[in-house]
């Protein structure tokens, strides 16, 4: 079975995208399921189901949604090696940009949208800059220019990627994509021993478990000051 | 890019100028670190920083020489001159062979693609556009130049076939028409950018209706306005040789205008509309039904006729128009 990892910024596009890709992977035979991850609330299990694609949704809830992730993926893929899929694709929202659900040797897909501004790419850590794969929504809606803008700013910080666009409305470009997305040769049976791409942050201060008093002495652990001048 | 690491900041910069816009765009500050070598300068950074700003050493070095090759191919070919498409046949929704032995579009050619919604109108610029080789579901295959093209069509972001002029022409930005043009030069790493920001500027003022300056801003300009200055930009700066409008809405633009400065520029226009005095004005027009192409026409001596007949009544509905915008009551205005 293939794991994708496919993952972005909220209401970019992600399971358009995944929905209209999945249609391409069916017809060429393939069973395809999705594991949803999102923080408070997320009814895009409702939209898979109503397409018959098999999904597992995961709602963080007050934990740090992609540490929720982490925890979850492998058994979540065994799931999916359970009933025997040939692929399963985790679609997860990156938060606060800094951490990503990429793991080594697991094909990574980011989606952003050019709606977002043509300084994103540059406010985006690891989800983007370590995708194997990049793909732009929502360029229906902009100029020619502001297309190749975005999509040379996306090149500038991670030029190792494949850029791809995609309309999630009509799918133009999801063919493609899904060309793209399985390969005999990762081929996986387990995720153990596997290793993210990137560590994600260390936050353990009072404020994480469950502290609501604002003042210097209810802060503990791991606690950093911003530096104020006059 | 072996040995790079072990490279002066400076030493790198000065042979590749355009790192400047790498180091910026990942956010590394490299004021007075410029004598150090890309090692000494990641080592600089301490583990809280590596961590907060999410710093890959090891993965920046290898973008750093990723993006180095890439520019290096970019900067030092000439731009790859597409004088050919030619499509060649696949199968309609039914899995029926399309009745046609090869379709070649050149260079200053305006080709029409009509049929209804659902046709399979996108698909085929869909193939166009992936370069098919028999591998998407209408197995039909795109050669260039009569050859089989290269991937790079397919995957470097610097090389898209083709450009696209939608209709939903909307700017995201808040930039003066200069900064925006300014920003798209940028991007293409084109020299004298002044001249050819004012040669945009100049060329879209020529199809508009109603002129602007550089410093409009963006956001206000006219429907007509911000549709000229997108298609002279599309046509000067893109480096796509393909151009493909749906629909250049008739307002505040001369339409006829527009299409021979992106004929001047050696693009292929394919147009995807069902506006007769647009689709006339091509030369050919490829007919799909039900996914496939089921014909492909020549533009004839009488359809050109009629299209000068159009162009006319054309005229007189943007007089019309003129006369309504200008708060003049309105009369007869006689056809020429």
């Amino acid at each position: 079975m293939n794991l994708v990892t496919i993952s972005g910024p909220p209401s970019s596009g992600k399971t358009s995208v995944i929905l209209k890709t999945i249609d391409s992977l069916q017809k060429r035979g393939l069973k395809v399921a999705v594991a949803k991850f999102d923080c408070l609330y997320t009814d895009d299990d409702v939209l898979y189901e109503k397409a018959g694609i098999p999904v597992k949704k995961g709602l963080s809830g007050a934990l740090c949604p992609d540490h929720y992730f982490v925890s979850n993926v492998e058994e979540i893929t065994n799931w999916a090696l359970k009933n025997d899929f040939d692929i399963l694709i985790s679609e997860s929202a990156g938060l606060c940009n800094r951490c990503s659900p990429y793991i080594k040797g697991i094909k990574a897909v980011c989606v952003i949208d050019n709606l977002s501004g043509i300084n994103t790419p540059k406010k985006i850590g690891p989800m983007l800059k370590t995708a194997d794969i990049v793909v732009i929504t929502k360029g229906d809606i902009v100029s020619q220019a502001e297309r190749e803008v975005f999509a040379s700013r996306v090149n500038t910080v991670n030029p190792s990627a494949i850029i791809m666009h995609i309309n999630g409305l009509t799918g133009q470009g999801s063919f493609e994509l899904s060309t793209l997305l399985y390969d005999e040769a990762l081929n996986i049976d387990s995720l153990k021993g596997m290793e993210l791409r990137f560590p994600m942050p260390a936050a353990l201060c009072s404020y994480c478990l469950g502290e609501t008093r604002i003042g210097e002495s209810y802060q503990m652990g791991n606690v950093r000051k911003m530096k104020v001048e006059d | 890019m072996k040995g790079i690491k072990n490279r002066k900041i400076s030493a790198l910069i000065a042979e590749f100028p355009f790192l400047t816009s790498f180091f910026n765009d990942n956010g590394l500050d490299i004021e007075n670190k410029e004598e150090l070598t890309l090692t000494e300068y990641f080592a600089g950074f301490d583990e809280d920083e590596i961590e907060d700003r999410a710093i890959d050493p090891e993965n920046l070095i290898f973008q750093i020489s990723e993006f180095i090759k890439q520019m290096i191919a970019f900067l030092g070919k000439e731009d790859d001159i597409v004088k050919t498409v030619t499509i060649l046949p696949g199968r309609d929704k039914s899995g029926d062979n399309e009745k046609f032995d090869e379709l070649v579009i050149r260079q200053g050619e305006i080709i029409c693609i009509v049929g209804p919604t659902g046709s399979g109108k996108s698909r085929l610029l869909g193939d166009i556009e992936w370069v098919a080789q028999g591998d998407t579901p209408t197995g039909r295959s795109i050669l260039i130049n009569d050859s089989v093209p290269d991937n790079k069509w397919r995957f470097s972001s610097a090389d898209k076939l083709v450009a696209q002029l939608s209709q939903n022409m909307n700017f995201v930005m808040d930039l003066s028409v200069y900064e925006f043009v300014e920003l798209h030069a940028e991007s293409r790493m084109v020299e004298n950018r002044k001249q050819v920001i004012e040669k945009i500027i100049d060329k879209a003022n020529s199809l508009a209706g109603e002129s602007f300056t550089p410093e409009t801003p963006i956001t206000s300009l006219s429907g007509g306005q911000s549709r000229a200055l997108m298609i002279a930009d599309t046509a000067i700066l893109s480096k796509s040789p393909i151009i493909l409008i749906d629909e250049i809405e008739n307002a505040g633009i001369d339409r006829k205008k527009a299409l021979s400065l992106l004929l001047s520029e050696d693009k292929i226009v394919l147009m995807a509309t069902h506006d007769p005095v647009l689709a006339l004005m091509g030369d050919r027009r490829i007919v799909i039904k039900n996914g496939g192409i089921y014909r492909v026409i020549e533009t004839t001596d009488e359809e050109r006729t009629i299209l000068s007949t159009l162009e006319g009544m054309d005229k007189i509905l943007l007089a019309y128009r003129t006369k309504l915008r200008q708060g003049e009551i309105i009369t007869k205005i006689a056809y020429t």
